[in-house]
């Protein structure tokens, strides 16, 4: 009987140090979204009065809607470019042999470990001596950079997974290696290839550091169009825009857990 | 499957990656390089070959911000360990699937939405007016706001939670690789589950631990949105020092020195990383 006691206090007490810490990870998100829909500007919890009028605001506002456009237009050329040369890259590494390989996968997957204020820092100076800064080109330079190591990841833990002798029944049928590549790779390796590509677009799109060190007024970022307006202003439109980014980054979640699975995705970032 | 250099289209496959690893390389080589340039108050240019930069690190303003950053770090990681693990054993051994998934969304989700967002977040936590003090004013328990943002606390709980899902991570994978049987086994033998728990799976999980640990330090030493604005100029880290140099003063040569130091930092912790990492296969333990 005393031992049946104790376990129950003991599920009982575990099962309240697990509630507080996961209203502690939960707490920031929920008081975003109560922020959004308060129809005052001055913070009350719990809200008086309810409106849409923050999210008016923040999707009428010039900055954020230029960094969107401009966060769009950087996110598909970096994520774009990963795809292409880390995709190739982590090819080469899983099928051939050459000289400054291992080297060059160092660099390459460096930026994984490297500050990223330090790499906006340093992209921000080649710039300067490039004439280059407050160039689009640097953004996505510095971008393609930052999630080249997750395409990389992806692509080649999906290579690793791929059955060769698909290829080899392929190329013993007269298909060309142009037709094996296009034709028995490409789709066998797609769904890694989706995998790799929307986590380094959410990463790009979201990126504030290093973009903080190379964007200029004209080229910002969302981000950093966000991180402008909070230290000037204290309304609520920062929670709106805040509130869309949770939602649509938990809808995008939701679908890539349906069709790739969070792990695969986790099973990159958990090496970092 | 491995060819060397058989593949009609190697060059395709090398050349863009080589392109790419050249710029960076260049980037960080002009960071190396402006570490010796003189600083020109005033002025964005910079002037000739020096090593003077690097002596005016010695000052206790700049040698505060490294020893404030390594004391945050660490409290971040110790903190980390003790809310990250509760959650990670959950996420591993739960026999609830809604609980399991309840914890992957509300930790693991946080990492997609981005430093400003989640930043953002706390300082209407913390703030005067923000949702801590009007809870708790509500509630009659104070009649002053708590001074919460712009102090190292304040910096320090919204660090924990910013790097918690990298922990949880590192931490599930470690528990998820213990063989199930050790425990059962314990349980047979008599050992109460809170015993099971400290005896067997908390030792087996000490790899997991101390790679958590020194990731998360050297994860916060890098992080910056949250120090920047939960910091708000009061408490800086090495991130928003060279941030500050470089915008406010345009002093970017000493920016330089101070990035660089900061990798080096890293580079040191993460030598660490492999070198414990190997010590526990070598005992056995994992």
């Amino acid at each position: 009987m005393r031992r049946a006691t104790r376990r129950r206090l003991t599920n009982a007490a575990w099962a309240v140090v697990l509630g507080l810490i996961l209203i502690y990870m939960v707490v920031p998100s929920i008081v975003v979204v109560l922020a959004a829909f308060n129809d005052k500007a001055i913070l009350s919890f719990p809200p008086q009065s309810w409106s849409w009028r923050w999210f008016n605001k923040a999707i009428n506002y010039d900055d954020f809607r230029n960094g969107f456009y401009n966060g769009l237009f950087v996110t598909a050329w970096a994520s774009g470019i990963a795809l292409v040369v880390g995709t190739a890259f982590a090819y080469a590494i899983d099928r051939f042999e050459f000289r400054g390989k291992r080297l060059l996968e160092t660099i390459l997957l460096s930026p994984l470990v490297i500050p990223h204020f330090t790499v906006g820092l340093a992209f921000l100076i080649l710039a300067s001596q490039l004439v280059l800064t407050r160039t689009f080109f640097i953004v996505v330079v510095t971008h393609v950079i930052l999630v080249l190591p997750f395409v990389l990841r992806s692509v080649y833990v999906s290579l690793r997974n791929l059955d060769t002798t698909v290829e080899r029944a392929a190329a013993s049928l007269g298909a060309t290696p142009l037709q094996v590549l296009l034709r028995i790779d490409l789709p066998l390796l797609a769904p890694g290839l989706f995998g790799g590509w929307l986590f380094a677009a959410i990463l790009s799109f979201n990126e504030f550091t290093a973009s903080l060190f190379v964007t200029g007024q004209r080229t910002q970022t969302l981000p950093v169009a966000m991180y402008t307006y909070v230290r000037e202003y204290a309304d609520p439109s920062m929670a709106a825009i805040s509130t869309m980014f949770i939602v649509s980054t938990a809808i995008i979640l939701v679908i890539a857990n349906r069709f790739l699975g969070l792990q695969r995705i986790l099973a990159i970032e958990a090496q970092r | 499957m491995r060819t060397s250099r058989k593949s009609p289209f190697f060059h395709w496959f090398v050349v863009p990656a080589v392109v790419l690893a050249v710029v960076f390389v260049s980037a960080m080589a002009a960071l190396f390089q402006y570490s010796f340039r003189e600083y020109i108050p005033g002025s964005i240019a910079v002037g000739g070959f020096t090593f003077g930069n690097f002596a005016r690190m010695a000052k206790w303003l700049y040698v505060r911000v490294f020893v404030d950053s390594l004391n945050y770090a660490a409290l971040t990681a110790v903190f980390n360990l003790l809310l990250g693990y509760p959650l990670a054993y959950a996420l591993v051994r739960s026999r609830s699937a809604i609980l399991k998934s309840l914890i992957m969304i509300v930790t693991i989700s946080p990492l997609f939405t981005g430093d400003i967002v989640r930043t953002y977040a706390w300082l209407i936590v913390l703030g005067k007016n923000g949702f801590i003090n009007s809870v708790l004013r509500d509630l009659g328990l104070i009649t002053q706001p708590l001074e919460l943002l712009y102090t190292p606390a304040g910096v320090v709980i919204a660090l924990v939670q910013y790097s918690m899902p990298v922990m949880v991570i590192i931490l599930a994978a470690a528990i998820s690789h213990i063989d199930v049987d050790y425990e059962r086994a314990a349980a047979s033998l008599g050992a109460s589950p809170v015993k099971v728990f400290f005896k067997v799976t908390l030792p087996l999980s000490a790899p997991g631990i101390v790679s958590g640990l020194i990731t998360i330090f050297a994860w916060t030493l890098s992080a910056f949105a949250t120090p920047q604005l939960v910091g708000g100029g009061k408490v800086n880290m090495i991130s928003n020092m060279v941030y500050n140099m470089g915008f406010s003063n345009f002093d970017f040569p000493f920016a330089a020195v101070l990035s660089m130091t900061a990798l080096l930092l890293t580079m040191a912790l993460l030598a660490l990383i492999r070198f414990s990492a190997q010590r526990f296969e070598r005992i056995g333990l994992h």
